[in-house]
């Protein structure tokens, strides 16, 4: 080994952080000069490992600080102070359609930071590098607790923040892959907000039956959360991704039980039959499967089957008869669903109604299907499976990785901000100015 | 319980989960404005006492309050103090006498429950208005620790994440404690290998064998593959800086690369063990708890440790308040010795500022003053933290070996 480095110090703070808190990476005591690689590497609970990395040089001081100092190569490029956890992919020999998410948020998410002599591309499990430190990424505070939730059939999990309440509720719906995800809700209750989790597609009731569930699931875990002790029954919002955009606005609009104080749905459409149940808002997708594309990597291309937008009222929501505030979050290159087209649609239908002043439209070029939390990698595509479908496909959900990445932070702060506005009062926030 | 309709007033801390020596921001929103509020901080400890801090506060016109920029007017501090509820904390009234706050299990995390609540006078009447937990960790992710018992030497030994070899710190704590492993884990999280080392409970027969001992775990250190063995310091607190006045003084074997000792005191009978040497100075520590530390010095000005015969840089860290040892007077004379003797290498010293005596702890029976006002020792223990890892950082790790003699 190099004795003239061998006392590099790498420190990485805040060791332990929230998953959509910054960190500062810096390397100090290395020779003036160098080249140096600066290296993450992340083993996800299934197994598969995904790496990160960029190629620094050394100043006059030896330091490199990565929210000061630009990568000329690797992963990511440009002065990138997260760089090193967006831009994750999976290592060279991986199998291909990965995305990362964690089932267990109770456990933070390990990253081992290591800073290497050189500017290396390859072959980083052979070489040792100068310091390396491990780094805690957790989607729970001190002090959330979870609560697993089946009364009335449901599937659901809800985290609550620490304190004695009581908070305002959230719904929390991801889309058409089904099953419990709960880390938005995980991450949401450590910004204040008990937020309850909701599998819609894979609950106890399909898996046995093979029946969907009706709307008065929802109205359920309306009421669950509604009437739980440290629960403000009067300021409940819901947030949908995908599908889970489809159920949200119709429960907004038409539910005679769901009142809502805000809407924020991502990546989604108001298309749908309104009078449609679950099931049959599914076949109405089903119907239009001829109008599925394929890219040249034979990904499957979904987009298409809403459009073009209908101009029959029966299906569409009548977004005219919102009467909360809306946030809608569009990836202008979103393959899976048209949200580009239904937020103009919606925005249209909401100025003729004259209730537009409801609506806040984030929309970001180069962002693709799966706005998720900020600082967690972008998948264009991934193997996907429905529950409608028994095989898995390799689905193209778009975007570029800086510019998505870079719609991740902006829209989560702006949701939380969103949230937090409507759902407690009063003033624009200061506390995430750490964000 | 309070209405449910009302929506309560937001109370966060950044980061929730940290190192025990990196600051937070504690802020609250949603308040009206003008509103007079308690921040309250309560800590149960490993032995199960309940210790508090708190500070008064009024809300801002956007309701706010921040305890990193706002005034406390009263409360366990005052003034604008953003660690406030950490290094203000005291047990709560009614605990039993005698306690400091220690922690001995330090794979987990210190639990500390910040709160705020309407008011100022009766605060603790009503129930919270809002609250959130903060860790404070002492192991930073990926530190190792092992338990040592080798060749009859005892200790923890803790080692930073990475793939090493890394500087060294052999530690050692004062009289009168069990292990205490904090200190050691919290520098293997700033990047050393630290090793709390166990010497007061070791049975041992004469001054030799002890001597002996303490080289024996030097050089286990030193040939442990994880360290590097021409970077090893030695940090020492009260008569663990005695020792280590007394091994780097003395030992052919250890050649420290600096040493750090804090509440020092260089006042060892030569060729007695250190039970006993204590034994003697302790009949003066009882003299001195009438404040008379001037006695010290009178009495035992024959015991020096011939401090000139220390050849790497050390670092004093004094409270000028001490009322344990005449660590002032130590210093000086210690800086003395060394201008008269040889040359001055590196020697720094750090004071803190002269207030009554506050904090207490049980030892030997005696309740001894460790002296140091709450705020001005908290204060101390920050800039002189911080100064000892400078410290460290330049001479274990940027200082290329020292090879050409002196």
């Amino acid at each position: 080994m190099d004795r003239k480095q061998c006392c590099v110090k790498l420190s990485v703070q805040p060791s332990r952080g929230l998953m959509d808190e910054k960190f500062i990476v810096l390397v100090q005591n290395a020779l003036p000069g160098s080249q140096l690689t600066i290296r993450a590497l992340h083993q996800c609970e299934d197994g598969h490992s995904w790496e990160a990395f960029g190629h620094y040089t050394a100043d006059t001081t030896g330091t490199i600080n990565v929210s000061e100092d630009p990568s000329i190569g690797g992963t990511y490029s440009g002065v990138e102070q997260m760089g090193l956890l967006w831009s994750f992919r999976p290592i060279p020999g991986s199998k291909s359609g990965l995305r990362m998410r964690k089932k267990n948020i109770q456990t933070p998410m390990e990253v081992t930071i290591s800073v290497y002599q050189g500017h290396q591309t390859e072959g980083f499990a052979d070489l040792v590098p100068f310091s390396g430190v491990a780094v805690e990424r957790w989607y729970m505070a001190p002090g959330v607790r979870r609560i697993p939730v089946t009364e009335g059939g449901l599937n659901a999990a809800l985290f609550l923040p620490s304190g004695p309440g009581p908070f305002p509720g959230l719904l929390d719906l991801w889309g058409g892959g089904g099953q419990l995800v709960e880390y938005r809700a995980a991450l949401l209750a450590s910004h204040g907000f008990a937020s309850m989790a909701i599998d819609y597609l894979t609950a106890k009731i399909t898996m046995e039956t093979g029946k969907m569930v009706d709307n008065q699931y929802f109205e359920t875990a309306y009421r669950v959360l509604q009437q739980h002790p440290q629960v403000c029954g009067s300021k409940i919002a819901m947030i949908g991704l995908s599908f889970g955009t489809s159920i949200t606005l119709k429960m907004a609009v038409y539910s005679e039980v769901i009142k809502l104080s805000a809407a924020v749905c991502i990546s989604g459409s108001h298309v749908q039959p309104v009078d449609g149940s679950v099931e049959e808002i599914l076949r109405f997708f089903q119907k239009n499967g001829e109008k599925t594309r394929f890219s040249e990597k034979n990904e499957v291309i979904w987009r298409d089957l809403l459009l073009p937008i209908p101009t029959d009222p029966s299906l569409k929501v009548n977004v005219g008869r919102l009467q909360c505030p809306l946030l809608l979050v569009v990836g202008e290159d979103d393959q899976n669903w048209p949200s580009q087209e239904s937020a103009l649609d919606i925005k249209e239908m909401m100025a003729r109604a004259g209730n537009s002043h409801l609506l806040t439209v984030l929309s970001y070029p180069n962002a693709g299907h799966l706005i998720e939390p900020p600082y967690t990698p972008h998948a264009r595509s991934s193997t996907f499976k429905t529950v409608e479908i028994e095989e898995k496909v390799m689905c193209l959900w778009g975007g570029q990785t800086v510019e998505h990445s870079r719609a991740q932070e902006d829209a989560w702060k702006k949701m939380v901000v969103f949230l937090r506005e409507n759902l407690y009062g009063g003033r624009k926030p200061t506390s995430f100015s750490h964000l | 319980m309070r209405e449910k309709s009302a929506v309560p007033p937001i109370l966060s801390i950044t980061p929730s989960r940290a190192l025990v020596d990196e600051k937070f921001q504690v802020l609250v929103e949603n308040l009206p404005p003008g509103c007079p509020v308690t921040l309250h901080s309560l800590h149960h400890s490993e032995d199960k006492d309940d210790w508090e801090a708190y500070g008064h506060y009024v809300s801002d016109h956007r309701g706010v309050v921040s305890v990193t920029e706002d005034l406390s007017f009263g409360g366990t501090y005052t003034g604008k103090e953003p660690m406030g509820l950490l290094w203000s904390m005291r047990p709560v009234p009614g605990s039993r006498e005698g306690l400091r706050l220690r922690k001995i299990n330090v794979c987990t995390p210190m639990l500390v429950n910040i709160s705020v609540h309407s008011g100022h006078e009766d605060f603790r009447d009503r129930t919270p208005l809002a609250s959130a937990l903060a860790e404070r960790w002492y192991m930073a992710p990926g530190v190792k620790r092992i338990d040592i018992n080798k060749q009859g030497v005892q200790g923890t030994l803790f080692i930073p994440p990475g793939p090493g070899p890394f500087p060294t710190l052999l530690d050692m704590w004062g009289g009168g404690v069990g292990l205490l492993e904090y200190r050691s884990a919290l520098l293997a999280s700033r990047g050393y290998v630290s090793f709390s080392l166990d010497y007061l409970r070791s049975e041992h027969l004469s001054a030799d064998v002890e001597f002996k001992y303490f080289e024996t775990a030097f050089n286990i250190i030193r040939n442990h593959p994880q360290v590097i063995p021409d970077r090893v310091g030695i940090l020492g607190i009260s008569l663990g800086s005695m020792v280590a006045f007394n091994l780097t003084a003395y030992s052919t074997i250890i050649k420290p690369r600096c040493i750090v000792c804090i509440s020092s005191n260089h006042y060892h009978p030569p060729g007695t063990t250190l039970k006993a040497g204590f034994k003697i100075l302790s009949k003066y520590v009882l003299l001195t708890v009438c404040h008379e530390n001037l006695m010290i010095i009178q009495i035992i000005l024959d015991l020096l440790v011939p401090v000139g015969r220390i050849n790497c840089p050390m670092l004093l860290v004094n409270g000028c308040d001490d009322q344990n040892w005449p660590t002032v007077e130590t210093a000086e004379e210690v800086s003395d010795a060394l201008r008269h003797g040889s040359q001055t290498r590196g020697l720094g010293s750090t004071y803190g500022p002269r207030h009554p005596c506050f904090s207490v702890t049980v030892c030997f029976s005696v309740i001894l003053l460790w002296g140091g006002h709450t705020k001005a020792h908290s204060d101390a223990q920050e800039d002189s933290w911080r100064k000892i890892l400078s410290f460290l950082q330049l001479h274990l790790y940027h200082s290329p070996s020292v090879k050409a003699k002196l």
